[in-house]
């Protein structure tokens, strides 16, 4: 499970966060909406530890995040799959490095036989083809990049999955690739998964729960249907800017 | 407006009090950054210290760092070398004509190289060659989050990136600049036979009259000094880079210019401490 209480934080004069409380449960995805710039990106960084807040706690599984040393970080990241708004691949190295890199249980990472198995079996998982190990980031598609980033995010086989804005950059058929794809793998891992956006119609969709993060606190959780029908201004406001009327989907 | 006159700073986001210059506020400023950095390096350091132990990550990474330094290196080391020799051997040359006994040509052009231009060049050229470059690889992989993507896979960015540059720079160069040496005194021996009445008895005779072993080790020692200085500078900048583009050129800059300082400065101090 995921907790965070009080979440405050501020970069120089700016204030990004203002008292976050979020909670999610174990085997929920939670979407989180929020115009651009609003702190989601900061606030998931809060929970693999890559960012510590001001103020406030974090807890998962229980775990007070910003207290812990720097092995016990580590030992809980590898649980953690992060998946980077840009992909943030390795450029200097080839999708099977990459995607190696996530195999994050040192008995395995070893072993190249087990490597090159579960390389192929995660590259098949984000529907990639088995050749495309050998390229370089440089040679894939915006498309292609996020779904070798899913790929290395889900080798080392993490309890939790970081989603930073999947689809951002995507033409539609794309990002509806990639939301069947989050869907496809929360059915098969079973993940406790976070998923940034600012895409309604992708949040919606996968998401068990809807969280909208405004003016640097959430301002309401609940399921889609409940955001749908919230008279709140915030999410009105947030939801008719993405349709351009109230959405019904 | 006319009885408001705070208004116009206000208009253009200058409080009025902020738009007189006050030394006190950028000393302050100043001090505060300069407390920053050593914070931050300090740090830095200290990360490496503790992420010695993990060698399985950093051993086959400093394999390929050193292949990189060295070899990728060896060409301009040894041009930059050869000109320093035959330089030093022509201004020797011009200076010592008529009045001096020749064989103190060859004394001046080997001690110079091996005591001073051979480590202060080598070090120079690998401040240009691979602090730019280290600079600049870290510090798009800062800006593109990669370093962040390490860390949050569990692992530490110090040992697969920090570790492995700084290590393999700090073990080339001294080896580099044994290139260094040889590559400069022969090209200083070439050009002291064209421009001096000199023979190889001559100069073999001088440069071993003026040469003590404790020379080569003082360049060594230096060079190893100058090979952290360019490795962990350039590496700190890079990973101190922020703001994309604009940021990772300001550090790439930035560590080329103070390796070259923190070269000049350890020159003068190790003179210092390990010939006076």
């Amino acid at each position: 499970m995921i907790e965070m209480r009080g979440v405050y934080k501020r970069f120089g004069e700016h204030v990004v966060l203002e008292g976050v409380d979020l909670t999610v449960a174990r085997g929920e995805t939670m979407s989180l909406l929020g115009p651009s710039g609003t702190g989601k990106s900061v606030l998931l960084k809060h929970i693999n530890g890559l960012i510590h807040p001001d103020f406030g706690e974090v807890f998962v599984d229980q775990q007070a995040v910003p207290l812990l040393g720097r092995k016990e970080l580590a030992k809980l990241r590898k649980r953690i799959g992060y998946v980077f708004q840009f992909g943030a691949l390795f450029d200097s190295e080839s999708v099977f490095e990459n995607i190696k890199l996530g195999i994050t249980n040192e008995d395995h990472a070893g072993d190249e036989p087990y490597c090159r198995a579960r390389v192929g079996e995660c590259l098949n998982l984000v529907n990639l083809p088995p050749d495309v190990a050998e390229k370089f980031p440089a040679d894939l598609s915006g498309g292609m990049k996020k779904r070798v980033g899913i790929a290395r995010a889900i080798a080392g086989e993490p309890t939790y999955l970081l989603y930073d804005e999947p689809t951002s950059g995507l033409d539609p058929v794309n990002a509806d690739i990639i939301d069947a794809l989050i869907e496809k793998l929360q059915g098969e891992l079973g993940v406790t998964s976070i998923v940034v956006s600012h895409d309604v119609r992708g949040s919606f969709r996968v998401g068990d729960r809807v969280a909208l993060l405004a003016g640097g606190r959430i301002r309401m959780v609940g399921t889609p249907h409940e955001m749908r029908e919230s008279r709140d201004s915030a999410v009105r406001s947030f939801l008719e800017r993405d349709f351009g009327t109230p959405t019904t989907t | 407006m006319a009885d408001e006159p705070w208004r116009l700073s206000r208009a253009y986001s200058v409080p009025v009090e902020r738009a007189v210059y006050d030394p006190r506020r950028q000393i302050g400023r100043w001090t505060l950054l300069a407390a920053t950095h050593m914070g931050r390096f300090s740090n830095l350091v200290v990360e490496m210290v503790r992420g010695l132990p993990e060698w399985r990550i950093w051993v086959p990474r400093t394999i390929d760092q050193a292949a990189h330094v060295g070899v990728g290196s060896l060409f301009i080391v040894m041009l930059t070398a050869a000109f320093a020799g035959g330089v030093t051997a022509l201004q020797a040359g011009y200076q010592f004509t008529g009045s001096i006994p020749v064989y103190f040509a060859a004394g001046v052009i080997v001690q110079s190289l091996i005591l001073e231009l051979g480590p202060v060049l080598t070090a120079m050229v690998l401040a240009g060659r691979i602090g730019a470059r280290y600079a600049a690889e870290l510090g798009t992989m800062r800006v593109t989050e990669q370093i962040d993507a390490l860390e949050s896979l569990g692992r530490s960015p110090i040992s697969h990136l920090v570790i492995p540059r700084v290590v393999a720079g700090t073990l080339m160069l001294p080896i580099l600049v044994l290139f260094a040496d040889l590559t400069g005194i022969f090209f200083g021996w070439a050009a002291a036979r064209q421009s001096l009445a000199i023979t190889n008895a001559d100069f073999v005779f001088g440069a071993r009259y003026f040469f003590q072993p404790y020379d080569l080790w003082y360049s060594l020692i230096k060079s190893l000094f100058f090979g952290l200085a360019v490795t962990i500078m350039p590496c700190y900048m890079g990973f101190s880079a922020q703001k994309g583009a604009e940021g990772v050129g300001r550090a790439t800059t930035t560590a080329v210019v103070t390796a070259s300082v923190l070269i000049l400065a350890l020159d003068a101090f190790l003179s210092q401490v390990l010939l006076l």
